[in-house]
């Protein structure tokens, strides 16, 4: 049956679904109600809510969880995620499975509320130090943000690395209907955990390799699990490729306006398409490449400077000419400004 | 025949011929530190290293207790990184200053195992000063070792926030200056003067006596979280002779003579067990919690065939914080869902304070729904004259405004759209609570474009609404804003006398 659903609180509730039992977080608009879902729901589950001292401290706690074997997540936006990407950094030096969530604000600094996704460099290339990867997928509705929340804990899993949930002020703050089915959660075994058991004693989880040649070896596992990650996880939508000649491509909120912007131009007889990219990271690389074949120009839409419009660069590699519209401060593009852009600007070239 | 008798002799024949180890050691260390690169048979501590002599008592402690196989050891940055060479327990190394965190996300996870943070004064007065407070402060059923040694060891002789006034460092080389770094930090006096702690102490490695009490600590923190009581902290002075430039023996001596007179030795806190009484959540399936079973309403089927004469209908409320805009969006939004629509609702978010405006964007729509950010609304409902003066001009040709007054302001440029004064907030008045203005609105609204059916409002009001009284006035209220359209005269696209404008 269907519920309406504010996004925010659909992340708790594919997280709970997914076997989490464990949220540590800090509050931050507009991620706020991630906490408040999380503080009410958990505790009536036997599960553990902790607001902490900090973003800092939150995705410490995170750690000590995971090294403990839990299924466990935080959440938060642009500023708070500034400060956890030191312990992002060691989740993945230490390859902890765990889920944080991103309701990117408007940046820098204080910046605002209001959505923007101008944390796409922070996360998808990673803010901390070292050589590692975040997985980031990217909701664009609020059955996303429970679905890819799932998603999220398994990728987390599979790859023993912290895994991301980037979405915006909007999409966190929007209700849609949300459609959920209860399962038992098919949590993965641990061995490697430190569970304070016989079994686990001699397990140790760490980040520190003092020998060159040890840290080098330890990267180059990691660098592996990253190269199988971009070989089988990269995840997109398409919408009206098959025959488009423009190609806008954007995520999350802003691929909601990009198909309604589809929707407009084909009304007057633009063949345009969209591509989503679902995952961040890995980027669906291939995808694009292949969808980019067809077209004679592209279009990147974002709520920031052009953060992802370097990795369209990279994958397009110049074959195609590569446009950017984007707005930040917290404005969301309408539909038809992204319209009359297309018509003015794109198609005045093609 | 000249013999060469300088014998070249290689450390690892000497460890292949077999070291072994003269005197007895806890069980809970390894026989041999395997993690270590070399020299697997001895610690990297310096010697007269007072870590050696803690790490003894702890590993003593938690194999006279039976605890290794439970215990979790968190082990800091600073000289003691490398504690998991060492302690035959499950390991977890953390951040810098981290650890109190880190061991209550274990604590958390494991509540029934032995969760050690052993920290540095570094890592755990400087860095990781706020993790430590709010650790102790929640009460986290942890045990904190706190080395203090004055100094930045593993770094190489910086400043620490418990290094002692005068005290020189190779970032405080003129000696500390209480006018320039302040003063050392009295970690187990600030903890002890903490609500949840149940047992602080500070014991000292300045000679055999004090290890003897040090030993008694260490236990007594232990046996404290073994028996689930709370909170337990013993700082450690300890001696650093490396980068005191001293030999063991005088640094012990430095340890007795300067930094106890500085950090008074003491039994700061030794709580007995005292129930605490928390509300107590009561525990739900987890369906339930999260509303995945079948909830009380209205099944669609039930509902008179509704054709919706559109394919996308867009609705914008606008209106003071407080005038229930958003309550409004999300009534007509689950009022489409259970019609059978795909549905969106965007707010306006901002920061909790007064006198702030609100609005909120509902699209209804036959499909999927691309944008739910709207340009133009096919309905406009102002609730106050600042939403009127700011949206009316964005809605659609055609579109509708609903305006809570009974006439337009006298200044008021027509707008493209129709717009109807109803004076939904009076008329709310009269019925009980000037609150239901949002849903004399409702009733208007669904009355005037049959985008939806008010028999499903009544359904969604049903379950939003618990109490009876409140919600015989919502219902009064959608009524009366279904009878303010039935009775409202149509007169043309002109602004009238009466207030009305069409």
């Amino acid at each position: 049956m269907r519920q309406l659903c504010k996004g925010n609180v659909a992340i708790v509730k594919g997280a709970i679904l997914a076997g989490c039992r464990a949220y540590y977080g800090y509050p931050i608009t507009p991620a706020s109600e991630i906490a408040e879902a999380a503080a009410l729901y958990l505790p009536q589950i036997g599960g553990t809510f902790l607001q902490a001292e900090s973003e800092v401290a939150a995705i410490n706690m995170v750690y000590g969880a995971a090294a403990a074997g839990a299924r466990v997540m935080t959440a938060s936006s642009g500023p708070g995620l500034s400060l956890m990407q030191e312990g992002l950094s060691y989740c993945a030096g230490s390859e902890l499975p765990c889920v944080i969530v991103d309701i990117n604000r408007g940046g820098p600094g204080l910046g605002n509320i209001a959505p923007e996704q101008s944390d796409y460099f922070a996360l998808v290339k990673g803010g901390g130090h070292g050589c590692y990867r975040n997985l980031v997928l990217a909701p664009a509705s609020v059955q996303e943000m429970a679905d890819l929340t799932m998603l999220a804990f398994d990728l987390a899993d599979k790859y023993r690395n912290p895994a991301i949930v980037m979405a915006d002020g909007f999409i966190g703050q929007m209700m849609e209907p949300l459609e959920l089915e209860y399962r038992e959660p098919q949590i993965p075994e641990r061995p490697w955990a430190v569970k304070g058991t016989a079994e686990t004693r001699k397990n140790l989880i760490n980040s520190i390799y003092l020998e060159p040649d040890a840290l080098e070896a330890h990267i180059r596992k990691l660098e592996a699990k990253y190269i199988r990650a971009s070989q089988i996880e990269p995840r997109h939508e398409t919408f009206e490729t098959d025959d488009a000649e423009v190609l806008l491509v954007g995520y999350g909120i802003t691929s909601r306006v990009l198909r309604s912007a589809v929707e407009m131009a084909r009304r007057e007889g633009l063949k345009a398409g969209l591509f989503r990219p679902i995952t961040l990271w890995p980027f669906p690389k291939q995808a694009l490449a292949d969808a980019a074949k067809k077209v004679q120009k592209i279009l990147v839409v974002e709520l920031s400077n052009g953060q992802m419009l370097e990795d369209v660069r990279l994958t397009v590699n110049g074959k195609v000419p590569v446009e950017f519209y984007g707005r930040t401060g917290g404005n969301v593009p309408s539909v038809e400004e992204v319209h009359s852009h297309v018509m003015q600007r794109v198609m005045a070239l093609v | 025949m000249p013999t060469d008798t300088k014998v070249d002799v290689k450390e690892s024949d000497i460890l292949a011929a077999g070291y072994q180890v003269s005197h007895s050691k806890s069980p809970v260390f390894y026989d041999k530190y395997e993690r270590k690169d070399e020299l697997q048979h001895q610690t990297h501590y310096c010697p007269g290293c007072g870590h050696g002599i803690a790490h003894k008592l702890i590993a003593e402690a938690l194999g006279d207790l039976g605890l290794q196989d439970k215990t979790i050891f968190v082990s800091p940055v600073g000289c003691s990184v490398f504690a998991y060479y060492y302690f035959d327990v499950g390991n977890v190394q953390m951040a810098h200053g981290r650890a109190p965190a880190g061991a209550t996300g274990i604590k958390r996870a494991c509540p029934d195992k032995i969760v050690i943070s052993y920290q540095g004064d570094g890592d755990l007065a400087a860095i990781g000063t706020a993790e430590i407070i709010h650790a102790a402060n929640r009460g986290e059923k942890i045990t904190v070792f706190f080395v203090n040694n004055a100094i930045y060891g593993m770094t190489g002789g910086q400043m620490a926030p418990t290094t002692l006034v005068g005290q020189k460092s190779t970032t405080s080389p003129f000696g500390r200056r209480s006018s320039n770094e302040g003063f050392p930090l009295h970690m187990a006096e600030l903890i002890s003067t903490l609500e949840a702690p149940v047992y602080v102490e500070r014991v000292a490695l300045s000679d055999n006596k004090n290890v003897m009490k040090a030993r008694k600590a260490v236990r007594r923190a232990l046996e404290i979280q073994r028996d689930g009581i709370g909170f337990s902290f013993v700082e450690i002075l300890s001696p650093c002779p490396t980068i005191w430039a001293k030999d063991p023996i005088e640094a012990r001596k430095w340890v007795a003579e300067t930094m106890v007179p500085n950090f008074p030795l003491n039994v700061f806190k030794d709580k007995k067990h005292e129930p605490v009484e928390n509300a107590v959540v009561p525990q739900r399936p987890v369906p339930e919690v999260l509303e995945i079973a079948a909830r009380e309403s209205t099944p669609i089927a039930e509902l008179p065939k509704h054709v919706h004469h559109f394919k996308e209908f867009e609705i914008k409320i606008a209106g003071f914080g407080g005038q229930g805009v958003l309550l409004l969006g999300q009534l007509l939004t689950e009022m489409g869902m259970r019609e059978g629509l795909e549905v969106s609702w965007l707010p306006s978010y901002g920061p909790e304070m007064r006198s702030g405006s609100a609005h909120c964007h509902v699209c209804l729509s036959k499909d999927r729904i691309g944008s739910p950010l709207i340009s133009h609304p096919d309905v406009l409902v102002a609730l106050n004259e600042v939403s009127l003066r700011k949206f009316a001009s964005q809605v659609a040709p055609g579109g509708l405004v609903l305006y809570n007054r009974d006439r337009l302001p006298a200044d008021f440029p027509l707008p493209q759209a129709r717009i109807i004064c109803l004076p939904a907030s009076e008329i709310a008045d009269k019925l009980g609570s000037t609150k239901a203005a949002n849903i004399v609105m409702l009733g208007a609204l669904l009355e005037e474009t049959e985008c939806l059916l008010a028999a499903t409002a009544e359904g969604v009001l049903k379950t939003k609404i618990k109490r009876v009284a409140m919600m015989e006035v919502n219902r009064k209220a959608l009524a009366a804003g279904r009878e303010f359209i039935d009775n409202y005269v149509r007169v043309g696209a002109v602004s009238q006398p009466d207030g009305f404008a069409y």
